[in-house]
């Protein structure tokens, strides 16, 4: 097994495909009256956020509580590092407390590297700046495959702001190991630059959504951020929402077993209309539930001294 | 004055034979009384001269201070060195030019030239006292925001015009800002991979381009400071067969290292301009073969550890280079003596003006040279460096060559390979 998860590049596709296996029966659990295992009894887990993230920060605090880990919280606002102590003294500090896992969220790309060379514990990318979140990747995976049945040949376009999306770089790294054709939706200025050279050959690009969701299996919406207008990566909300937004006369295009995702959250009218977000073909509050057994998978094959 | 005699030393690597060095100069015999260095095998060349170092004195004497750099710059086989501006106060008067010039003096390792800011503080809004410097004691020619581009083209144009006065050159780190808002490597294949915002290559070509045309039109001296990209090449090539009075440099890390190092998120791989592709450093090496890109210049930049232990976004940009600057030009160049001496020692000292430097080794000469041992290896230990800072990128990496001894006029500031003080 791995030491660290700071990539989805990390994963060769049988140790996703483990991780994966591992979910389905952690979320097994979910369905006990004791929603808790022994496995990491005695060991601690830091969730070190220097980014607020409510939604990532409880799935993971839940997904070690539940293999009974003792957890730390430690959020950069209010502490030391609001003082201006550097990741380096933090991790030396995190190292002399026995961690033997830290989950780190960070607005700089690398920042989970970094701290992998300084302590002994695993490092577990809860996602850091434009680069990755590769425990989104796997919750998503374990969604278009309990959906679905299968990753291997499935079409799944990601559409809009990719260049700015560590959600978007995790999932193709992922799905393509895992055998999914990958196409990245969006106006140009917001498709990174050699992108399948950067990521994965199988990779395609268009800059039409409506020519690309008659062959998608998946659909995966990309939150855009609204100060994105402002910089001018396109004209205008409504121009965006025109050419890029999933409506509902556009989800009719999809195949009939299609679904659609969001890692959340949403601009409602937007990226997604209300009525898609809430359709039956959306999963968006699945994947909250599967990220807790996609952390508990990972927390436990890294930490558990399993496989 | 202790004369020295050289003996069987290949000059520019050519047949060995005796250098005796007498009052400051290069001599002929008699040897009386001189002190012999056997030199077998050891290759002279001029004292190297470079045209871009940071020297961080006033302002960061913990990563670097002007004796450090200096000391460092013997080492390197340097026998000046020109110290960027962007120092804290930043050298736009004619107190902190002398300051730094005094400092170097002092130190007496190698010539210290100021490089005066073309701004005030560097801002990019109104033009330094550019004469005041000119005309200090430090007499500064050149004049550089580096760091910083110039980027309002009517300012570059008044700075270009303006130094006509007194034969001043601008030397410009030729970057758009607007193109790398946020830019934290080369943007390609790599950074995109990492997530790590990219520096078009277009943001260097796009400013080389606008300032060889105003130094065109209003026939003024350009420098164009460590020049990174391949399609800067192309553009330079085509400004010199114009005749355009530019000139160019390269680093010695962008003629190996590329983005692809980038990829360990160890800042010490970050600088600015970033590393480039393989494709990028093939220009980079044909263009300074073929002369389009004039000089080696080391960008020297010693960071202190806190500024380069941390995350890449908020890592300072630089390495330090002035002590392995020969050796990676020589893995880069080969044995190229003649190249190597032009590139390294005489073009410098011409584009700066600075006599007494960068001249052969002929009698009546100078005697500023170097002695270097082309058969030695060397691996780089960053705890070794002479240098305050440590932020190298070569370490742990076998270099060709060792600079032996250097001397400054007829005085050795380095001898088997260590600093005589």
């Amino acid at each position: 097994m791995i030491k660290h998860l700071r990539s989805a590049a990390d994963l060769d596709a049988e140790t996703a495909t483990l991780i994966l296996d591992t979910a389905g029966e952690m979320a097994a659990l979910a369905g006990r009256e004791v929603k808790k295992l022994p496995t990491l009894r005695g060991r601690t887990v830091v969730n070190l956020f220097y980014e607020d993230s409510t939604r990532t920060r409880i799935s993971f605090e839940a997904a070690a509580k539940r293999l009974s880990a003792d957890v730390i919280n430690f959020s950069a606002k209010g502490s030391s590092v609001s003082k201006g102590e550097s990741l380096k003294d933090t991790a030396l500090t995190l190292q002399a407390m026995g961690a033997d896992a830290v989950v780190i969220r960070h607005p700089a790309s690398g920042a989970p590297h970094r701290l992998a060379s300084w302590v002994d514990g695993s490092v577990i990318n809860a996602g850091d700046g434009t680069h990755e979140h590769p425990t989104q990747a796997l919750l998503d995976a374990y969604t278009m495959r309990s959906r679905l049945g299968t990753l291997a040949g499935l079409n799944v376009a990601i559409v809009g702001d990719v260049l700015h999306s560590r959600v978007a770089r995790s999932n193709v790294l992922l799905l393509t190991t895992l055998g999914a054709s990958i196409t990245l939706v969006g106006p140009p200025t917001l498709i990174p630059v050699d992108i399948a050279a950067a990521l994965s050959p199988a990779t395609k690009v268009s800059y039409d959504l409506d020519s690309v969701l008659p062959g998608a299996d998946v659909v995966m919406m990309l939150r855009v951020q609204t100060e994105r207008m402002q910089d001018s990566f396109f004209p205008s909300a409504r121009e965006y929402s025109r050419r890029y937004g999933l409506d509902v006369a556009r989800m009719r295009k999809l195949p009939e077993h299609a679904i659609v995702m969001h890692p959340g959250p949403m601009n409602r009218g937007m990226e997604i209309a209300p009525e898609v977000a809430d359709s039956t073909r959306s999963t968006i509050v699945e994947q909250v539930a599967n990220g807790v057994s996609a952390r508990m998978a990972v927390l436990y094959l890294l930490l558990g001294g399993k496989a | 004055m202790t004369a020295y005699l050289i003996k069987g030393v290949r000059l520019l690597g050519g047949d060995p034979a005796d250098l005796l060095i007498a009052d400051g100069v290069i001599a002929e015999g008699p040897a009386d009384g001189a002190e012999v260095i056997d030199a077998e095998g050891l290759v002279a060349l001029p004292g190297l001269v470079d045209l871009h170092t940071h020297l961080r004195e006033p302002g960061r004497e913990d990563a670097e201070t002007v004796e450090t750099g200096s000391r460092a710059a013997a080492l390197g086989g340097y026998t000046a060195v020109f110290a960027m501006a962007n120092t804290s106060p930043v050298a736009d008067t004619a107190g902190v030019v002398e300051q730094v010039w005094r400092l170097g003096r002092e130190a007496g390792l190698v010539d210290v030239q100021p490089i005066g800011a073309v701004t005030v503080g560097l801002a990019g809004k109104q033009l330094a006292e550019l004469g005041a410097m000119a005309t200090s004691a430090a007499n500064v020619r050149i004049f550089s925001d580096d760091g910083f581009c110039v980027a309002d083209p009517r300012l570059m144009r008044r700075a270009l015009e303006y130094v006509k006065a007194f034969d001043g050159i601008i030397a410009q780190h030729a970057e758009e800002p607007r193109l790398t808002e946020g830019a934290q490597m080369h943007e390609g294949e790599v950074s995109t991979r990492l997530g790590l915002t990219g520096w078009p290559a277009v943001a260097e070509e796009a400013i080389i381009a606008r300032d060889v045309l105003l130094a065109e039109h209003v026939g003024s001296r350009l420098h164009v400071c460590h020049v990174s990209t391949a399609g800067s090449v192309e553009v330079l090539r085509q400004a010199k067969a114009r005749g355009v009075r530019v000139t160019a440099e390269v680093t010695p890390h962008h003629l190996l290292l590329t983005d692809e190092l980038a990829a360990s998120y160890d800042p010490v791989y970050k600088v600015n301009p970033p590393l480039r592709t393989a494709s990028d450093v093939r220009a980079l090496r044909q263009a300074l073969v073929d002369g389009v890109i004039d000089i080696v210049a080391t960008d020297h930049a010693p960071h202190a550890v806190e500024d380069k232990e941390c995350e890449w976004a908020y890592a300072r940009p630089g390495m330090v280079g002035l002590e392995t600057a020969l050796p990676v030009v020589l893995s880069v160049l080969g044995e190229q003596w003649d190249l190597i001496a032009e590139r390294m020692s005489r073009a410098p000292a011409r584009i700066a003006g600075l006599a007494g430097h960068g001249t052969d080794l002929t009698v009546g000469s100078p005697a500023n040279l170097t002695l270097v041992d082309p058969s030695a290896r060397r691996v780089v230990d960053p705890s070794g460096l002479a240098s305050r800072s440590r932020n190298t990128p070569y370490a742990g990496t076998t270099l060709p060559g060792r600079i032996v001894a250097t001397f400054l006029r007829g005085e050795p500031t380095v001898l088997d390979g260590k600093a005589v003080k």
